[in-house]
Protein backbone atom coordinates (compact mmCIF):
# COMPACT_ATOMS: atom_id res chain seq x y z
CA UNK A 1 0.00 0.00 0.00
CA UNK A 2 1.90 3.30 -1.46
CA UNK A 3 1.60 5.98 1.75
CA UNK A 4 1.96 9.78 0.79
CA UNK A 5 4.71 11.62 1.12
CA UNK A 6 5.73 12.62 4.59
CA UNK A 7 7.13 16.01 4.21
CA UNK A 8 5.82 18.79 2.08
CA UNK A 9 8.44 20.22 -0.55
CA UNK A 10 10.74 22.99 0.22
CA UNK A 11 10.02 25.77 -1.32
CA UNK A 12 13.27 25.78 -3.82
CA UNK A 13 16.89 24.49 -4.41
CA UNK A 14 19.78 26.94 -4.77
CA UNK A 15 21.79 26.18 -8.20
CA UNK A 16 24.47 24.69 -6.02
CA UNK A 17 21.44 22.12 -5.29
CA UNK A 18 20.35 21.29 -8.39
CA UNK A 19 24.21 20.64 -9.14
CA UNK A 20 24.92 18.47 -6.43
CA UNK A 21 21.47 16.23 -6.88
CA UNK A 22 21.07 16.07 -10.66
CA UNK A 23 21.31 12.49 -10.34
CA UNK A 24 18.05 12.22 -8.75
CA UNK A 25 16.29 15.22 -10.05
CA UNK A 26 16.55 13.07 -12.84
CA UNK A 27 14.88 9.96 -11.68
CA UNK A 28 11.32 10.62 -12.69
CA UNK A 29 10.11 9.25 -9.68
CA UNK A 30 11.95 11.92 -7.08
CA UNK A 31 12.51 14.68 -9.52
CA UNK A 32 12.21 18.71 -8.10
CA UNK A 33 9.57 18.10 -5.84
CA UNK A 34 10.82 14.82 -4.26
CA UNK A 35 14.55 16.47 -3.92
CA UNK A 36 12.82 19.48 -2.14
CA UNK A 37 10.95 16.79 -0.09
CA UNK A 38 14.08 15.81 1.19
CA UNK A 39 15.23 18.92 1.85
CA UNK A 40 12.60 19.97 3.93
CA UNK A 41 13.25 16.61 5.66
CA UNK A 42 13.91 16.15 9.44
CA UNK A 43 15.61 12.74 10.36
CA UNK A 44 16.77 11.65 13.45
CA UNK A 45 19.40 8.68 13.79
CA UNK A 46 19.40 7.27 17.48
CA UNK A 47 22.71 5.60 17.43
CA UNK A 48 25.82 6.72 15.32
CA UNK A 49 26.77 3.06 15.92
CA UNK A 50 27.24 0.23 13.39
CA UNK A 51 23.51 1.00 11.72
CA UNK A 52 24.15 4.59 12.47
CA UNK A 53 27.01 5.26 10.11
CA UNK A 54 26.02 4.46 6.63
CA UNK A 55 22.59 5.33 7.68
CA UNK A 56 23.55 8.84 8.48
CA UNK A 57 26.39 9.33 5.58
CA UNK A 58 23.55 7.84 3.23
CA UNK A 59 20.63 10.42 4.42
CA UNK A 60 23.39 13.49 4.02
CA UNK A 61 24.70 12.26 0.35
CA UNK A 62 20.93 12.29 -0.62
CA UNK A 63 20.13 15.80 0.70
CA UNK A 64 18.20 15.03 3.76
CA UNK A 65 17.60 19.23 5.25
CA UNK A 66 18.14 18.51 8.92
CA UNK A 67 19.67 15.24 10.47
CA UNK A 68 19.85 14.42 14.65
CA UNK A 69 22.02 12.35 15.74
CA UNK A 70 21.52 10.70 19.81
CA UNK A 71 24.76 9.11 20.79
CA UNK A 72 26.47 9.84 24.23
CA UNK A 73 29.04 7.29 23.50
CA UNK A 74 32.34 8.03 22.05
CA UNK A 75 34.55 6.59 19.27
CA UNK A 76 36.70 3.46 20.25
CA UNK A 77 39.05 1.75 18.13
CA UNK A 78 36.94 -1.61 17.86
CA UNK A 79 33.79 0.04 16.26
CA UNK A 80 35.74 1.22 13.23
CA UNK A 81 36.18 -2.06 11.54
CA UNK A 82 32.11 -0.84 10.65
CA UNK A 83 31.01 2.48 11.73
CA UNK A 84 32.46 3.95 8.70
CA UNK A 85 31.42 7.87 9.73
CA UNK A 86 34.20 7.53 12.22
CA UNK A 87 37.77 7.26 11.65
CA UNK A 88 41.16 6.52 13.16
CA UNK A 89 41.73 10.29 14.29
CA UNK A 90 38.13 10.39 16.03
CA UNK A 91 39.48 7.62 18.78
CA UNK A 92 38.31 9.14 22.39
CA UNK A 93 35.94 11.61 20.50
CA UNK A 94 32.12 12.05 21.17
CA UNK A 95 31.04 9.72 18.18
CA UNK A 96 27.90 12.29 17.78
CA UNK A 97 30.49 15.03 16.97
CA UNK A 98 32.88 12.81 15.02
CA UNK A 99 29.45 11.87 12.96
CA UNK A 100 28.52 15.73 12.15
CA UNK A 101 31.77 16.16 11.24
CA UNK A 102 31.58 13.45 8.94
CA UNK A 103 28.25 14.66 7.59
CA UNK A 104 29.66 18.49 6.89
CA UNK A 105 32.12 17.11 4.64
CA UNK A 106 30.07 14.87 2.51
CA UNK A 107 27.25 17.51 2.28
CA UNK A 108 27.81 21.24 3.70
CA UNK A 109 24.11 21.84 2.90
CA UNK A 110 22.73 19.42 5.79
CA UNK A 111 21.75 21.00 9.05
CA UNK A 112 23.05 18.68 11.77
CA UNK A 113 21.35 18.59 15.25
CA UNK A 114 23.45 16.79 18.10
CA UNK A 115 21.74 15.11 21.27
CA UNK A 116 24.18 13.99 23.45
CA UNK A 117 22.60 11.98 26.29
CA UNK A 118 20.85 8.77 26.63
CA UNK A 119 17.89 8.36 25.29
CA UNK A 120 15.51 7.69 28.19
CA UNK A 121 11.55 8.10 29.48
CA UNK A 122 12.24 11.38 30.28
CA UNK A 123 13.61 12.73 27.15
CA UNK A 124 12.56 10.76 24.23
CA UNK A 125 9.27 12.82 23.55
CA UNK A 126 11.08 16.36 23.62
CA UNK A 127 14.17 14.60 21.36
CA UNK A 128 11.83 13.17 19.16
CA UNK A 129 9.04 15.76 18.79
CA UNK A 130 10.62 17.70 15.96
CA UNK A 131 11.43 15.12 13.36
CA UNK A 132 9.33 14.06 10.81
CA UNK A 133 10.89 10.24 10.94
CA UNK A 134 13.46 8.16 12.72
CA UNK A 135 15.85 5.48 12.71
CA UNK A 136 16.46 3.19 15.12
CA UNK A 137 19.96 1.67 14.98
CA UNK A 138 20.59 1.04 18.91
CA UNK A 139 21.90 -1.64 20.09
CA UNK A 140 19.81 -2.74 23.22
CA UNK A 141 16.40 -3.85 23.93
CA UNK A 142 15.55 -1.16 26.53
CA UNK A 143 15.88 1.44 23.44
CA UNK A 144 14.10 -0.46 21.38
CA UNK A 145 11.16 -0.43 22.89
CA UNK A 146 11.31 2.81 24.39
CA UNK A 147 11.70 4.38 20.65
CA UNK A 148 8.68 2.53 19.30
CA UNK A 149 6.52 3.59 22.54
CA UNK A 150 6.98 7.18 21.76
CA UNK A 151 6.94 6.89 18.16
CA UNK A 152 3.32 5.34 18.87
CA UNK A 153 2.63 7.84 21.25
CA UNK A 154 3.71 11.00 19.04
CA UNK A 155 2.36 9.03 15.40
CA UNK A 156 5.49 9.06 13.78
CA UNK A 157 6.76 6.70 11.52
CA UNK A 158 10.01 5.07 11.96
CA UNK A 159 13.17 2.69 10.33
CA UNK A 160 14.11 0.06 12.70
CA UNK A 161 16.89 -2.35 11.47
CA UNK A 162 19.13 -5.13 13.75
CA UNK A 163 21.97 -7.18 13.03
CA UNK A 164 23.60 -10.38 14.43
CA UNK A 165 27.06 -11.32 12.86
CA UNK A 166 26.06 -12.21 9.23
CA UNK A 167 21.73 -11.72 10.21
CA UNK A 168 19.87 -8.74 9.86
CA UNK A 169 16.30 -7.60 10.29
CA UNK A 170 14.61 -4.22 9.08
CA UNK A 171 11.33 -3.01 9.08
CA UNK A 172 9.04 -0.07 9.22
CA UNK A 173 6.64 0.48 11.89
CA UNK A 174 3.82 3.21 12.09
CA UNK A 175 1.02 2.53 13.72
CA UNK A 176 -1.10 4.55 12.39
CA UNK A 177 -0.88 3.03 8.67
CA UNK A 178 0.39 -0.09 9.98
CA UNK A 179 2.45 -2.32 12.43
CA UNK A 180 4.23 -1.51 15.57
CA UNK A 181 7.34 -3.07 17.18
CA UNK A 182 4.98 -4.67 19.74
CA UNK A 183 3.01 -6.39 17.27
CA UNK A 184 5.86 -7.96 16.07
CA UNK A 185 7.65 -8.92 19.75
CA UNK A 186 5.36 -8.27 22.40
CA UNK A 187 7.77 -8.71 24.67
CA UNK A 188 11.62 -9.14 25.13
CA UNK A 189 13.50 -12.18 25.25
CA UNK A 190 14.77 -12.80 28.88
CA UNK A 191 18.11 -10.66 29.61
CA UNK A 192 20.79 -13.23 28.65
CA UNK A 193 19.12 -15.44 26.56
CA UNK A 194 19.69 -13.02 22.82
CA UNK A 195 23.74 -12.51 22.47
CA UNK A 196 24.30 -8.98 21.53
CA UNK A 197 26.50 -8.02 18.32
CA UNK A 198 28.77 -6.75 21.19
CA UNK A 199 29.09 -10.39 22.52
CA UNK A 200 28.48 -12.49 19.29
CA UNK A 201 30.01 -10.10 16.68
CA UNK A 202 28.83 -8.58 13.90
CA UNK A 203 30.37 -8.52 10.19
CA UNK A 204 30.95 -4.93 9.66
CA UNK A 205 29.68 -4.66 5.91
CA UNK A 206 26.31 -6.11 7.33
CA UNK A 207 25.84 -2.64 8.80
CA UNK A 208 26.08 -1.61 5.02
CA UNK A 209 23.64 -4.02 3.99
CA UNK A 210 20.54 -2.99 6.63
CA UNK A 211 21.45 0.66 6.74
CA UNK A 212 21.52 1.24 3.00
CA UNK A 213 17.89 -0.60 3.30
CA UNK A 214 17.08 1.16 6.29
CA UNK A 215 18.11 5.04 4.22
CA UNK A 216 15.65 3.49 1.03
CA UNK A 217 12.78 3.71 2.94
CA UNK A 218 13.28 6.67 4.69
CA UNK A 219 13.45 7.90 1.00
CA UNK A 220 10.59 6.27 0.24
CA UNK A 221 8.76 7.24 2.86
CA UNK A 222 9.34 11.40 2.88
CA UNK A 223 8.63 11.29 -1.03
CA UNK A 224 6.13 9.01 -0.80
CA UNK A 225 7.24 6.43 -3.84
CA UNK A 226 7.27 3.19 -3.80
CA UNK A 227 6.13 0.20 -1.38
CA UNK A 228 7.05 0.58 2.04
CA UNK A 229 8.70 -2.28 4.32
CA UNK A 230 5.15 -1.06 6.60
CA UNK A 231 3.89 -4.66 7.42
CA UNK A 232 6.66 -6.65 6.09
CA UNK A 233 9.45 -7.68 7.73
CA UNK A 234 12.73 -7.83 5.34
CA UNK A 235 15.89 -10.98 6.67
CA UNK A 236 18.50 -10.86 5.18
CA UNK A 237 21.23 -13.59 5.32
CA UNK A 238 24.78 -12.45 3.91
CA UNK A 239 26.28 -16.06 4.03
CA UNK A 240 23.36 -16.99 1.66
CA UNK A 241 23.04 -14.21 0.28
CA UNK A 242 18.99 -14.66 0.60
CA UNK A 243 16.32 -11.58 1.04
CA UNK A 244 13.11 -12.94 2.50
CA UNK A 245 10.26 -10.67 3.13
CA UNK A 246 7.46 -11.66 5.62
CA UNK A 247 3.50 -10.08 6.42
CA UNK A 248 3.61 -8.40 9.56
CA UNK A 249 0.51 -7.51 11.05
CA UNK A 250 -1.31 -5.50 13.64
CA UNK A 251 -1.92 -8.09 16.75
CA UNK A 252 -5.41 -7.80 17.77
CA UNK A 253 -4.80 -9.29 21.33
CA UNK A 254 -1.88 -6.39 21.73
CA UNK A 255 -2.58 -3.71 24.64
CA UNK A 256 -2.76 -0.38 23.26
CA UNK A 257 0.21 2.04 24.00
CA UNK A 258 -0.83 4.52 25.89
CA UNK A 259 1.95 6.28 27.68
CA UNK A 260 5.63 5.34 28.47
CA UNK A 261 6.26 3.01 30.77
CA UNK A 262 8.29 3.58 34.10
CA UNK A 263 11.76 2.01 33.49
CA UNK A 264 12.53 0.40 29.97
CA UNK A 265 15.55 -1.07 32.29
CA UNK A 266 13.31 -2.62 34.32
CA UNK A 267 11.05 -4.08 31.32
CA UNK A 268 13.92 -5.33 29.29
CA UNK A 269 16.36 -6.28 32.36
CA UNK A 270 19.81 -6.11 32.30
CA UNK A 271 20.07 -9.45 34.19
CA UNK A 272 17.75 -12.34 35.04
CA UNK A 273 15.92 -12.63 38.88
CA UNK A 274 17.23 -15.69 39.41
CA UNK A 275 21.03 -14.67 37.94
CA UNK A 276 20.80 -11.18 40.49
CA UNK A 277 20.24 -13.42 43.23
CA UNK A 278 22.73 -15.78 42.61
CA UNK A 279 25.61 -13.28 42.91
CA UNK A 280 25.05 -11.92 45.70
CA UNK A 281 27.69 -12.60 48.24
CA UNK A 282 29.16 -14.68 45.56
CA UNK A 283 31.06 -11.83 43.30
CA UNK A 284 34.44 -11.45 43.92
CA UNK A 285 36.87 -8.54 42.13
CA UNK A 286 39.95 -9.28 39.44
CA UNK A 287 41.93 -7.92 42.16
CA UNK A 288 40.28 -10.60 44.58
CA UNK A 289 41.13 -13.17 41.93
CA UNK A 290 45.13 -11.81 41.67
CA UNK A 291 45.04 -12.50 45.32
CA UNK A 292 43.30 -15.94 45.29
CA UNK A 293 45.73 -17.05 42.33
CA UNK A 294 48.63 -16.20 44.18
CA UNK A 295 47.43 -17.63 47.56
CA UNK A 296 46.54 -20.59 45.32
CA UNK A 297 50.33 -20.58 44.29
CA UNK A 298 51.26 -21.23 47.47
CA UNK A 299 49.07 -24.14 48.29
CA UNK A 300 46.95 -22.20 50.28
CA UNK A 301 43.53 -22.27 48.29
CA UNK A 302 42.53 -24.67 45.04
CA UNK A 303 40.11 -23.65 42.65
CA UNK A 304 39.49 -23.83 39.33
CA UNK A 305 38.55 -20.65 36.80
CA UNK A 306 36.20 -21.32 34.25
CA UNK A 307 35.77 -18.93 31.08
CA UNK A 308 31.88 -19.29 29.78
CA UNK A 309 32.63 -17.16 26.93
CA UNK A 310 32.65 -18.54 23.24
CA UNK A 311 36.13 -19.94 21.65
CA UNK A 312 36.95 -16.89 19.65
CA UNK A 313 36.94 -14.82 22.43
CA UNK A 314 39.17 -17.14 24.35
CA UNK A 315 41.58 -17.02 21.39
CA UNK A 316 41.80 -12.99 22.05
CA UNK A 317 42.43 -12.81 25.46
CA UNK A 318 42.00 -14.96 28.88
CA UNK A 319 42.49 -15.06 32.86
CA UNK A 320 45.79 -17.46 33.45
CA UNK A 321 44.42 -20.88 33.75
CA UNK A 322 41.23 -20.56 32.86
CA UNK A 323 39.41 -23.66 30.95
CA UNK A 324 36.88 -22.88 28.50
CA UNK A 325 33.49 -24.41 28.70
CA UNK A 326 30.90 -22.30 27.18
CA UNK A 327 27.84 -20.93 28.57
CA UNK A 328 25.88 -22.78 25.80
CA UNK A 329 27.24 -26.09 27.92
CA UNK A 330 25.62 -25.20 30.85
CA UNK A 331 22.15 -24.71 29.40
CA UNK A 332 22.23 -27.81 28.12
CA UNK A 333 23.60 -29.67 31.16
CA UNK A 334 26.99 -30.97 29.39
CA UNK A 335 29.22 -28.74 31.23
CA UNK A 336 28.38 -30.25 34.50
CA UNK A 337 30.27 -33.63 33.86
CA UNK A 338 33.21 -31.54 33.62
CA UNK A 339 33.56 -29.69 36.37
CA UNK A 340 35.67 -31.26 39.28
CA UNK A 341 33.41 -31.97 41.84
CA UNK A 342 36.11 -31.40 45.19
CA UNK A 343 36.67 -27.82 43.98
CA UNK A 344 34.89 -24.65 44.27
CA UNK A 345 34.45 -23.13 40.68
CA UNK A 346 35.23 -19.16 39.28
CA UNK A 347 33.51 -18.29 36.85
CA UNK A 348 34.12 -15.11 34.53
CA UNK A 349 32.81 -14.62 30.81
CA UNK A 350 33.60 -10.98 29.73
CA UNK A 351 32.03 -8.12 31.66
CA UNK A 352 30.24 -10.67 33.93
CA UNK A 353 26.54 -10.68 32.22
CA UNK A 354 27.27 -14.50 30.85
CA UNK A 355 28.75 -15.83 33.96
CA UNK A 356 25.87 -14.12 36.57
CA UNK A 357 23.53 -16.27 34.21
CA UNK A 358 25.79 -19.40 34.41
CA UNK A 359 26.61 -18.92 38.10
CA UNK A 360 22.51 -19.16 38.83
CA UNK A 361 22.60 -22.23 36.44
CA UNK A 362 25.56 -24.15 38.72
CA UNK A 363 23.94 -23.12 42.35
CA UNK A 364 21.23 -24.86 40.99
CA UNK A 365 22.77 -28.27 39.97
CA UNK A 366 23.93 -27.78 43.55
CA UNK A 367 27.65 -25.95 43.48
CA UNK A 368 26.93 -23.81 46.06
CA UNK A 369 30.07 -21.98 46.86
CA UNK A 370 30.87 -21.32 43.61
CA UNK A 371 31.36 -17.39 42.33
CA UNK A 372 31.31 -15.44 39.50
CA UNK A 373 34.00 -12.19 38.74
CA UNK A 374 32.65 -9.29 38.64
CA UNK A 375 33.68 -7.45 35.13
CA UNK A 376 35.21 -10.46 33.99
CA UNK A 377 38.48 -10.66 31.53
CA UNK A 378 37.60 -6.90 29.90
CA UNK A 379 38.16 -5.59 33.96
CA UNK A 380 41.23 -7.97 34.00
CA UNK A 381 42.67 -6.85 31.40
CA UNK A 382 42.18 -2.95 31.94
CA UNK A 383 43.12 -3.18 35.79
CA UNK A 384 45.41 -6.44 36.07
CA UNK A 385 47.50 -6.89 32.95
CA UNK A 386 47.00 -4.38 30.29
CA UNK A 387 49.44 -6.25 27.81
CA UNK A 388 46.56 -8.18 26.59
CA UNK A 389 44.43 -6.60 24.25
CA UNK A 390 40.65 -5.45 24.55
CA UNK A 391 37.95 -6.19 22.41
CA UNK B 1 7.90 -35.50 1.93
CA UNK B 2 9.85 -33.39 4.52
CA UNK B 3 9.40 -29.78 6.82
CA UNK B 4 12.23 -27.40 5.86
CA UNK B 5 13.37 -25.19 8.97
CA UNK B 6 15.21 -22.14 8.92
CA UNK B 7 17.49 -21.62 12.17
CA UNK B 8 18.43 -18.39 12.88
CA UNK B 9 21.83 -17.61 13.75
CA UNK B 10 21.51 -16.98 17.16
CA UNK B 11 19.70 -20.43 17.34
CA UNK B 12 22.12 -22.43 15.31
CA UNK B 13 24.44 -23.86 18.49
CA UNK B 14 21.66 -26.39 18.77
CA UNK B 15 21.72 -27.49 14.87
CA UNK B 16 25.78 -27.85 14.65
CA UNK B 17 25.86 -24.77 12.46
CA UNK B 18 23.19 -25.28 10.07
CA UNK B 19 20.55 -22.24 9.22
CA UNK B 20 18.12 -25.14 7.43
CA UNK B 21 17.13 -28.47 8.98
CA UNK B 22 14.23 -30.81 8.11
CA UNK B 23 12.26 -32.76 9.74
CA UNK B 24 9.37 -35.27 9.29
CA UNK B 25 7.02 -34.78 11.47
CA UNK B 26 4.15 -37.45 9.33
CA UNK B 27 0.66 -36.61 7.69
CA UNK B 28 -1.10 -34.16 9.20
CA UNK B 29 1.65 -32.73 11.64
CA UNK B 30 1.15 -29.35 13.33
CA UNK B 31 3.77 -26.76 14.08
CA UNK B 32 3.43 -28.95 17.75
CA UNK B 33 4.16 -32.03 16.40
CA UNK B 34 7.00 -30.40 14.19
CA UNK B 35 8.96 -28.87 17.52
CA UNK B 36 8.22 -32.06 18.84
CA UNK B 37 10.11 -33.98 16.01
CA UNK B 38 12.82 -31.56 15.92
CA UNK B 39 13.90 -31.65 19.16
CA UNK B 40 14.47 -35.34 18.81
CA UNK B 41 17.45 -34.37 16.81
CA UNK B 42 18.54 -31.04 18.46
CA UNK B 43 17.30 -31.88 21.92
CA UNK B 44 16.81 -27.70 23.57
CA UNK B 45 15.80 -26.16 20.62
CA UNK B 46 12.38 -26.47 20.90
CA UNK B 47 12.57 -24.65 24.64
CA UNK B 48 13.81 -21.79 23.09
CA UNK B 49 10.56 -21.58 20.97
CA UNK B 50 8.40 -22.30 23.52
CA UNK B 51 7.85 -21.56 27.26
CA UNK B 52 7.54 -24.00 30.15
CA UNK B 53 3.79 -23.88 29.62
CA UNK B 54 4.19 -24.65 26.01
CA UNK B 55 3.49 -21.75 24.67
CA UNK B 56 4.80 -19.67 21.73
CA UNK B 57 7.19 -17.23 23.67
CA UNK B 58 6.43 -13.73 22.94
CA UNK B 59 9.95 -12.16 21.62
CA UNK B 60 10.23 -15.79 18.52
CA UNK B 61 7.90 -15.55 15.84
CA UNK B 62 6.92 -18.57 13.73
CA UNK B 63 6.43 -18.81 10.34
CA UNK B 64 4.91 -21.42 8.24
CA UNK B 65 5.57 -19.97 4.42
CA UNK B 66 5.14 -16.43 4.87
CA UNK B 67 2.48 -16.15 6.95
CA UNK B 68 3.13 -16.01 11.08
CA UNK B 69 1.46 -18.75 12.77
CA UNK B 70 0.34 -16.15 15.64
CA UNK B 71 -2.41 -14.94 13.00
CA UNK B 72 -2.96 -18.67 11.77
CA UNK B 73 -3.65 -21.57 14.29
CA UNK B 74 -0.71 -20.66 16.52
CA UNK B 75 0.48 -24.75 17.19
CA UNK B 76 -2.29 -26.02 15.53
CA UNK B 77 -0.85 -24.44 12.36
CA UNK B 78 -0.71 -27.61 10.26
CA UNK B 79 2.86 -27.76 8.39
CA UNK B 80 2.26 -30.23 5.75
CA UNK B 81 4.88 -31.74 3.52
CA UNK B 82 6.68 -29.36 1.42
CA UNK B 83 6.15 -26.44 3.75
CA UNK B 84 8.96 -23.73 4.75
CA UNK B 85 8.92 -23.03 8.12
CA UNK B 86 10.90 -20.20 9.76
CA UNK B 87 11.36 -19.20 13.34
CA UNK B 88 12.98 -15.56 13.54
CA UNK B 89 13.62 -14.59 17.02
CA UNK B 90 13.56 -10.44 18.48
CA UNK B 91 17.39 -9.12 17.87
CA UNK B 92 18.60 -5.90 19.20
CA UNK B 93 22.04 -5.50 17.83
CA UNK B 94 22.69 -2.25 15.95
CA UNK B 95 26.13 -1.57 17.10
Amino acid sequence: MPLPPLVEPADELTIDEVRRYSRHLIIPDVGMVGQKRLKNAKVLVVGAGGLGSPALLYLAAAGVGTLGVVDFDTVDESNLQRQVIHGQSDIGKPKAVSAKESVAEVNPYVEVVLHEERLDEDNVLRIFEPYDLILDGTDNFATRYLVNDAAVLLGKPYVWGSIYRFEGQVSVFWAEHGPQYRDLYPEPPPPGMVPSCAEGGVLGVLCASIGSIMVTEAIKLITGIGEPLLGRLMVYDALEMSYRTLKLRKDPAGEPITGLLGDYEAFCGAVSEEASEAVKGSTISVTQLEQWIKERENGERDFVIVDVREPNEYEINKIPTAVLIPKGEFLNGSALEKLPQDKQVVLHCKTGVRSAETLAILKGAGFADAVHVGGGVAAWVNQIDPSQPAY
Amino acid sequence: MSVSVRIPTILRTYTDGAAEVTADPGDGATLADLLETLDQSYPGLKGRVLDDSGNLRRFVNVYVGDEDVRFAEGLATPTPAGASVSVIPAVAGGC
